[in-house]
């Protein structure tokens, strides 16, 4: 078709206005679904984290001295109304950028579990965050395993840190004089997740009137 | 017509358009899958939409208008990923609006679905995006393999004897250049 400038003008005002037509359509029909999926992110990370709870307050912006903005907290109770813990939202700079983690802490300080919400690191290096700090489990065999009947066994290391007080315990990786060994090939990303733990438990130990008590071991009031 | 995309004009392994994606996101064959889809979602999209406009769009300002249609199409692809399957549209992260910029995409608006019917253009988007598609799982699943030892997140021999820099992006290059390596020797005979 041959161009004149009322032909251009016409021709791509039209199509950019059906072209805005139809994403405001598919905008209404996914923001719903959208918004759902990031919250039940959330709340499956939550349920991860904690102890079994009955009720969770809503989340409460807890500042720190240790970082420049403030952090969530979400308090649980259980069916009696006892505090069993809190899970914190928490994130540090990683290897390729921010790290957002979920930690959960039980009535003593100790860490129950974590969940790692959004990352952006290496493939295969620091995407292993995700249960390299977690206990070692058997994973499932593979299947040359199962077919030519051997067994690897892989090699024992001291990185968890489900059950660690970050209060009593050095949270840090062992090239830094810590207790937690780092991913091989990914100390950036294991520095800033374990930063990121340690920002969460300021925020906890901050907000929950909760003081390392070295006779009762630990107290909390709430 | 809907297989030359697929074997004869794959458009990895023998136009090697789009290397962009096909590096940086087959690190597993599910990411590599997912891209793919995604890529032949657009293709197809764009290509029965330009063939219907090709009429109406003077010559000079068709490039933008195709660029116009193709980006519509990316955007809404973005944001049902990221409401119905969230963990993929994480793991591909930056790379899904950059399939407006994906020159299979703009290349088959231009050279075919500009001068073709509707139904030719359709078959032709089917194609090229499956080849791609194909090329993608294939190249994913053998970084997935000799990386961490899994395909499809199924466990194949232990992870610890895997060879890390096949899931590392030079392995990208590896195993794609192998694989083209292959195609020349069994198209050539």
């Amino acid at each position: 078709m041959k161009s004149t400038f009322k032909n251009m003008f016409l021709s791509l005002t039209l199509i950019s206005l059906f072209a805005a037509a139809a994403l405001a359509a598919v905008y209404n029909v996914t923001k719903e679904p959208i918004e759902q999926s990031k919250t039940a992110k959330k709340q499956s990370a939550i349920k991860e984290v904690l102890p079994e709870f009955a009720r969770l307050d809503e989340p409460e912006r807890v500042k720190t001295d240790v970082l420049p903005d403030s952090l969530s907290v979400y308090r649980a109770y259980d069916s009696a109304n006892r505090f069993v813990g809190a899970a914190v939202e928490s994130s540090a700079n990683g290897f390729g950028g921010e790290i957002k983690i979920m930690v959960g802490f039980d009535v003593e300080g100790k860490i129950v579990n974590y969940s790692v919400l959004e990352q952006k690191e290496t493939p295969g290096l620091g995407t292993q965050i995700i249960d390299w700090f977690k206990p070692q489990t058997n994973q499932d065999k593979s299947l040359a395993e199962k077919l030519l009947r051997f067994e690897v066994k892989s090699e024992a290391r001291n990185s968890s840190v489900i059950g660690k007080n970050p209060a009593k315990d050095k949270l840090t990786v062992s090239k830094d004089k810590g207790d937690i060994d780092a991913i091989t090939a990914a100390t950036i990303s294991s520095r800033a997740f374990l930063e990121a733990v340690r920002n969460a438990y300021a925020a906890y130990a901050g907000n929950t009137d909760y003081k390392p008590d070295a006779e009762s071991g630990a107290s909390m009031r709430n | 017509m809907f297989l030359n995309g697929i074997v004869g004009e794959n458009p990895t392994f023998v136009l090697l358009l789009g290397m962009c994606p096909t590096l940086g996101t087959t690190t597993s064959a599910l990411n590599g899958f997912g891209m793919g889809l995604a890529t032949a979602f657009v293709l197809i999209c764009s290509n029965i939409v330009v063939s219907l406009l090709k009429n109406l769009i003077p010559d000079k300002v068709r490039i933008p208008a195709y660029i116009v249609v193709i980006a519509t199409f990316v955007t809404i692809v973005e944001m049902l990923m990221q409401g119905y399957v969230p963990a993929l549209y994480e793991s591909l992260g930056l790379f899904i609006p950059l399939i407006v910029v994906n020159c299979i995409v703009l290349g088959r608006a231009e050279a075919f679905a500009a001068k073709n019917g509707v139904f030719r253009s359709l078959l032709d988007g089917a194609g090229m995006g499956l080849g791609f598609t194909f090329a993608l799982t294939l190249l994913g699943a053998i970084r997935e393999l000799l990386g961490t030892g899994k395909v499809f997140s199924l466990s194949i021999y232990p992870e610890s004897y895997g060879i890390l820099i096949m899931a590392l992006a030079p392995g990208a290059f590896f195993a794609l250049g192998y694989l083209i390596a292959v195609v020349n020797k069994i198209s050539k005979k």
